[in-house]
């Protein structure tokens, strides 16, 4: 009897020193945001620019979304889809969050997307853009607020066919989000009548480029399209200059080709003419605000991350605002924000019936350090949502 | 009296597990499974590195191609039962492990721990670039294999809790089916290839023979754990061939302790235990991580299924002392 | 694919040839002389990239300085690493330094987040070398590729005079072959270790501050090289320079052409054929076995 007792004690006390989060879930009042987002590794800047541009939204309207104070637990994601489903369970069943905002990667995006099905969570996906997140995984709980992998790419078919070329060389790596690029790239381009040469992808995360610039001279297209983000962006485009190709053969991509790789890139990214969402110098009042603001807060200059971040907020502010902090009424919390129209930086957009932005797509150049809005090329472009379901 | 201090441990720490999910939220009743998961894989690495000497550079290749059996295995939508796809699974690791080991098992030293890096690779890319297991996204389980007795559904692998104790049992049998194997002849064999192989071979032993067979088991048991990860997340990625997951098992294993059973068992949960404490720091965290690996390896050499042993020796001298 | 083409391809695998040799060089006299699995070398040719990149940026802005300056800086950083950790892993097992530096890779990673953030950064190309050669109509040649091929071979070529021709290279010669022979003949071991062990990392940090201007600067770069070099130095056989050379082309070969002629199979093709060379040679190329 007294036994059995010590041994319950001991394991109540075990359990209590393993659960502090059920204590802390039991306050009310509360919002609780959870950010699944890379804080380490390759895209760790990524995730603290969406972090920061939450923030800041949530800082505007003095911490509180429907009366609720916002709370934040946060889980670095380390961008490897092997963790994902973890990760996105520990904000789920440790923390009772009552949102994800997650992720940057599009392999633990789809896991996470998955588990917010399974599980019924809030999820808004602040950039990840494979296509079958508002595709053939859309769900009323499943909201983007930055693009889908389709949109930029697709615009940019159009850019060169209005730019008159006809015979085009694809170039990416070997995963799902480059490929998905490429193919939006293609159904527009052949679509005006360009004809796709020649397809090439190398292993990801290779950067030997040389043989396949070497290709590409031999087979002298009018024009290059390629997807690479990040530091192989960087050495893309460097390695593309070096070997004289700009000049001969003219070099086109979606955006991620020259955000937060400018610096890096020096001199050689200047005139690169590519496509997003969002671009410098957009001549709107928000976007000043935004900028400005943002830049005296964090002591940087924010990027599209920062927006898309900054707009997630601005999303489930809406929704939450419109059932007065009550979480419970989901349903007409989903209709709220999906009819929601969202003040970005980027421009007013609204969401599609696959909850992705409907979005005008810009044409920038890169002038000095900056990738300029020439024009907007889609006008509120929506992606097909293939697969969709709603 | 011995063999009671060294058996009673182990029986508490399993009652304890046995009535984990009765307190436990589901989170670390899942966090449990998976380090139970991860107990398992290490285990059967540890059969390679500490009984037999090899030092495997590339276990996630059995790990993953088991996981990625089932998708492929089962067209989208069927329900399956547990029966047929869990040893296919295992098999197919074993058949991968056979074939590779073939090859590898003719190199020593640091070189079969960079061929089996090097086959592990092959493996990696094979999911990765190509459309056979859905590219670099992977895939998804659409449903669970389904465990029936007699017709009767005994467990849902929908389930947590069930999945947790389905997972604890086939943790115990493993352990136990290897306690029995290394104590027969062909365990004591691996053991004398480890300490001398020119002996053994001198003694007439086919050595290669024995080290194809234990890469071979190694690999199913590899499998089994891939195979229950996957029943736990309901998810196959290119990642779980990648080669820092066949680090962070070798890991486990060191940090347990090498050689022993219990050991990969121990490290498995320090492991895991020391992430989720260490990713709770959010940032910088991995520096906590990297910190704590260094200081193991200058202050425990043996890994922590040495420890005892340590006290034991420091206690007997200090006595001696006195 | 024309005589120009395949002419132009092989200038390609010989030049990366020429940098996957300079990545692995360190790698593989560290392994050779010491028997140590060091996992944190691809953090070396980070912290070399990034010591360019903090260097260029300020403190000396011609590249003769910088790279004098950062070699040696990357010696007396070496030096200590060895001091303070390596050493201690003479007696331990393969494991165990697998464990160790597994450790550190982690904690150089974490400070150069500390450090210098995690947004990519570049380097400059240095301005006399910035210009290109035309070979083609279209394509042209940088000279900064030709110029980090001249600085490979002359690594290369003061390698072998360094272990060919000199006391020291006499000692890491015979350190390689039998330890215990070299500790007889009254050399200090210890010193010899910490030498060659600085000298390897001033290799890998070398290799890393010439490719920062071609390529960029940015966190898990070094995890990018690791395992290639890795592959380098089994396949031209442990602790053997001239095998890395032959290694490195090899893979480098591999690399493009595998990439030309089976391009969805290019990611697994270069393990493809180290697996081949070993079962060849279990040994790697180099080694009498």
């Amino acid at each position: 009897m007294k036994t059995s007792g010590i041994l319950r004690n001991c394991l109540a006390v075990l359990a209590t020193l393993l659960l502090p989060a059920t204590t802390l879930a039991a306050e009310d009042g509360k919002l609780k945001v959870g950010f699944m987002l890379p804080y380490s590794g390759t895209y760790a800047s990524l995730g603290h620019a969406i972090t920061n541009g939450f923030k800041q939204h949530v800082d505007e309207l003095g911490g509180k979304m429907g009366g609720r104070t916002v709370e934040y637990v946060t889980v670095d994601d380390e961008s490897d889809p092997a963790k994902a489903t973890e990760n996105a369970g520990k904000l789920i069943k440790r923390d009772k969050v009552d949102v994800i905002v997650g992720t940057v990667h599009s392999g633990v995006a789809l896991a996470m997307t998955r588990v917010a099905r399974e599980t019924n969570t809030l999820l808004i996906n602040p950039n990840a853009g494979a296509d079958e997140i508002t595709g053939a995984l859309c769900a009323p709980n499943v909201f983007r607020v930055s693009f889908s992998a389709w949109q930029p790419s697709y615009a940019m078919g159009n850019v060169m066919l209005e730019r008159k070329h006809k015979n085009v060389v694809t170039l990416t790596w070997k995963y799902s989000f480059g490929e998905q690029s490429v193919a939006a790239f293609k159904e527009a381009f052949e679509k005006g009548g360009g004809k796709v040469v020649k397809e090439m992808t190398l292993p990801f995360p290779n950067t030997e480029f040389q043989p396949y610039l070497t290709e590409i001279a031999a087979l002298k297209p009018d024009a290059v399209f390629v997807f690479f983000s990040g530091a192989g962006a960087v050495k893309f485009v460097k390695d593309y200059v070096a070997a004289g190709l700009k000049t001969s053969i003219p070099l086109y991509g979606p955006g991620f080709l020259t955000d937060g790789t400018l610096e890096a890139m020096g001199d050689a990214g200047n005139g690169l003419l590519t496509t997003l969402h969002y671009a410098d110098g957009l001549d709107n009042a928000k976007d000043k605000a935004f900028r400005t603001r943002y830049a005296i807060t964090y002591k940087m200059q924010p990027d599209v991350f920062a927006v898309q971040g900054y707009d997630a907020a601005q999303l489930l502010a809406a929704g939450v605002a419109g059932v007065k902090g009550d979480l419970g009424k989901r349903a007409e919390m989903v209709n709220v924000m999906e009819t929601a129209k969202i003040d970005s930086p980027r421009g007013a957009f609204q969401l599609s019936k696959a909850h992705n932005p409907i979005q005008d797509i810009y044409l920038r150049k890169v002038e000095g350090r900056e990738n300029k809005v020439i024009s907007v090329v889609s006008k509120a472009l929506t992606d097909p949502a293939r697969g969709c379901k709603m | 009296m011995t063999r009671f201090f060294r058996t009673f441990p182990m029986i508490a720490a399993l009652a304890v597990l046995l009535v984990f999910p009765m307190f436990g939220q589901i989170f670390y009743t899942e966090l449990v499974a998976k380090t139970l998961i991860l107990a398992i894989f290490a285990m059967s690495l540890d059969l390679l590195v500490g009984y037999t000497g090899l030092v495997s550079f590339g276990h996630a290749a059995y790990f993953g191609i088991a996981a990625y059996a089932i998708p492929l295995l089962t067209p989208a939508g069927a329900v399956n039962a547990i029966w047929w796809i869990l040893p296919v699974s295992v098999l197919a690791a074993a058949l991968a492990a056979l074939l590779i080991g073939v090859f590898v098992l003719r190199t020593k030293g640091i070189y079969f721990i960079m061929v089996t890096l090097a086959f592990a690779q092959m493996a990696f890319f094979l999911f990765h670039d190509t459309d056979l297991g859905g590219g670099s996204d992977g895939i998804f389980l659409n449903s669970k294999p389904t465990v029936t007795v007699f017709g009767l559904e005994a467990l849902t692998l929908e389930n947590p809790t069930h999945i947790y104790y389905f997972v604890l049992a086939l943790t115990v049998s493993v352990y136990l089916l290897l306690r029995w194997l290394l104590k027969t002849s062909f365990g004591h064999i691996l053991i004398g290839i480890r300490s001398n192989e020119h002996r053994m071979v001198a003694m007439g032993y086919n050595t290669f023979h024995y080290k194809l067979a234990i890469f071979t088991i190694a690999g199913a048991l590899a499998g089994l754990a891939g195979f229950l990860q996957v029943v736990l997340t309901g998810f196959v990625t290119p990642e779980m061939l990648a080669w820092h997951q066949s680090g962070n098992v070798l890991l486990v294993v060191i940090l347990g302790g090498i050689g022993t059973l219990i050991g990969p068992v121990l490290g498995a949960f320090t492991f895991i235990a020391l992430q989720e404490f260490a990713q709770g720091l959010v940032d910088r965290w991995q520096l906590v991580m990297g910190i704590f690996i260094i200081l193991v390896v200058f202050a425990l050499p043996g890994g922590l299924a040495a420890i005892p042993a340590r006290l034991r020796r420091r206690l007997v001298k200090g006595a001696d002392n006195d | 694919m024309d005589i120009v083409s395949l002419l132009i391809q092989t200038l390609n695998a010989v030049q990366y040839g020429l940098v996957l040799f300079l990545l692995a060089s360190g790698l593989t006299l560290i392994f050779g002389i010491m028997r140590i699995i060091n996992l944190a070398h691809g953090s070396f040719y980070m912290i070399g990239a990034y010591m360019a990149f903090g260097l260029s940026s300020g403190i000396t802005e011609t590249l003769p300085a910088m790279i004098a300056v950062g070699l040696i800086l990357s010696f007396f950083i070496g030096f200590i690493l060895e001091w303070v950790f390596y050493a201690f892993l003479y007696q331990r097992e393969h494991l165990e330094q697998v464990l160790l530096t597994y450790g550190l890779i982690l904690v150089f990673e974490e400070l150069r987040s500390i450090l210098f953030g995690n947004d990519v950064l570049g380097v400059a190309v240095p301005e006399a070398l910035a210009g290109s050669i035309p070979l083609t109509a279209t394509l042209s040649y940088p000279v900064y590729r030709i110029f980090i091929s001249a600085a490979c071979l002359i690594m290369a070529g003061l390698l072998y005079y360094l272990i060919r021709h000199t006391r020291l290279g006499m000692m890491i010669r015979a350190g390689s072959h039998d330890r215990n022979m070299v500790q007889a003949l009254g050399i200090n071991i210890d010193l010899l270790f910490r030498i060659v062990f600085a000298l390897g990392f001033m290799l890998a940090a070398f290799s890393g501050m010439i490719s920062a201007p071609m390529t960029s600067v940015s966190p898990g770069m070094g995890n990018q090289v690791l395992i290639i070099s890795f592959v380098v130095v089994v396949i031209g056989g442990i602790g053997s320079v001239g095998g890395a050379m032959v290694a490195a082309m090899v893979i480098a070969f591999a690399d493009v052409f595998g990439k030309l002629l089976v391009p969805a199979y290019a990611g697994m093709f270069v393990y493809l054929v180290m697996a081949l060379v070993l079962l060849w040679r279990p040994e790697g190329i180099f080694r009498k076995g």
